[in-house]
């Protein structure tokens, strides 16, 4: 929105009219209801657990609601180590939610493999298969840490534009909604790496490298 | 009633199983803990006269796991009398150091730890090796004797390529049924799938974005 604009609403408010933008009261309503999916790994989700539970209740941010079905859930929070056998099962479990949809990878596993990365059976980050939004580093993050990513990803939602070209991945028609689904090789996941995802080329909308 | 020594006990299993061969190994760690190495053939019944013997009852094999010992190479100065010639071409015979080396093979090997939940004692360390690190890493299954062997002798094959014979669920526990490898031995090397990461640029800081290989 233009400043002039901005000012104006400003202006407007001081005296008791209230303006929005159809963007603004949509991306509002988002970014308040965002339900995740009930789904731990390891001992990152005793983290994202507390981070539910009444002392750091993430209800306070619309997230009161963990979904036991992929179906109705708008955020996937990949809390621990993702092993190579997982791995095809967590991207299954993120193409089957509904768009649009998001991404928290918690702690140093799922964002990079962390103490394991070089054992034989941990994947070396999650974002190598899905985008992921908002990693956080951590070993577990404390449920501050999750909460932080938890307002970066609302923000996050809350600055998407509806229209034009710099709209996110889902309201593209021709960029993918659903990844492929790695299969099991022989000596490790085929393919180690969904290129399309895990790139470091700037521009890309998929681009998870930053 | 306390364990006899690993000899006595040894001595007792030749008696009891006729051709059975037991080897004791010594353990130069502190605890000293010495093992009982058996013989493939007799090994099933070897364990179940541990299992079933009135005095020991080792009734429980708390333990069983795999480890890998690679192709050893170890070097030992010797002195051999040896005929040298000197520069004038008058030949002597003198006392010379050399420097032998011998080559062990690798092998596999299989412990368990046997204990008695009846007579409260133990442990017994059994141990098996195989005859080489390729088509014979086969060793006789103890979970016909011992139940709970079942999952951890499936591990061993899972990540160490150990065949039991006799066992009766050998499949992989961990990996994938596709996998091919044997993670846990020495040898083995994790495959290639790191990527060259580019580090962009900060705002406001001079120079090219740097990239990093892992």
């Amino acid at each position: 929105m233009a400043d002039d604009l901005k000012e104006l609403k400003i202006e407007l408010s001081k005296n008791g009219i209230f303006t929005t933008t159809l963007e603004e009261l949509y991306n509002w309503g988002r970014k308040n209801s965002v339900w995740p999916l009930t789904f731990g790994l390891a001992c990152c989700a005793i983290e994202m657990i507390a981070t539910t539970m009444a002392r750091y209740d993430l209800a306070r941010f619309g997230a009161e609601v963990f979904r036991p079905s992929p179906r109705q859930a708008d955020l996937i929070i990949v809390s621990g180590t993702v092993t190579k056998k997982m791995a095809p099962q967590v991207v299954r479990l993120y193409n089957q939610m509904p768009e649009p949809k998001y991404v928290i990878a918690m702690g140093a596993c799922a964002i990079s493999g962390g103490p394991f990365r070089d054992g034989y059976n941990v994947l070396k980050g999650i974002d190598r298969y899905i985008p992921v939004d908002v990693h956080i580093p951590g070993c577990p993050p404390r449920p501050e840490a999750l909460i932080h990513a938890f307002m970066t990803l609302q923000k996050k939602i809350e600055e998407q534009a509806l229209a034009g070209d710099a709209r996110p991945r889902h309201l593209h028609a021709e960029l993918p909604s659903e990844f492929p689904v790695p299969a099991f090789g022989e000596h490790d996941l085929e393919p180690p790496m969904n290129r399309d995802v895990f790139t470091a080329e700037p521009g890309n909308p998929l681009k998870v490298i930053q | 009633m306390a364990l006899p020594s690993p000899e006595q006990i040894k001595t007792q299993i030749e008696a009891g199983v006729p051709g059975a061969a037991v080897t004791v190994i010594a353990n130069g760690s502190p605890s000293a803990q010495r093992s009982l190495l058996l013989d493939h053939a007799h090994a099933r019944s070897v364990a179940e006269f541990l299992r079933d013997h009135a005095e020991w009852r080792l009734d429980y094999c708390s333990l069983m796991t795999g480890v890998d010992w690679l192709d050893a190479e170890t070097s030992q100065k010797v002195k051999v009398k040896k005929v040298v010639q000197a520069a004038d071409g008058s030949e002597s015979e003198q006392e010379v150091e050399e420097v032998r080396k011998t080559k062990t093979p690798g092998y596999l090997e299989a412990v368990y730890h046997l204990f008695s939940m009846e007579k409260k004692h133990g442990p017994v360390v059994l141990r098996m090796r195989t005859t080489d690190r390729g088509d014979g890493a086969r060793l006789p299954s103890l979970t016909p004797v011992w139940r709970s062997a079942e999952f951890q002798e499936r591990e061993a094959f899972d990540l160490y390529g150990i065949v039991f014979e006799g066992h009766p669920d050998l499949r992989r526990i961990l990996m994938w049924d596709g996998f091919v490898d044997y993670p846990m031995r020495k040898d083995y090397v994790p495959p290639v799938d790191e990527v060259p990461v580019v580090v962009p640029q900060r705002p406001g800081s001079a120079g090219t974005p740097s990239e990093v290989h892992r």
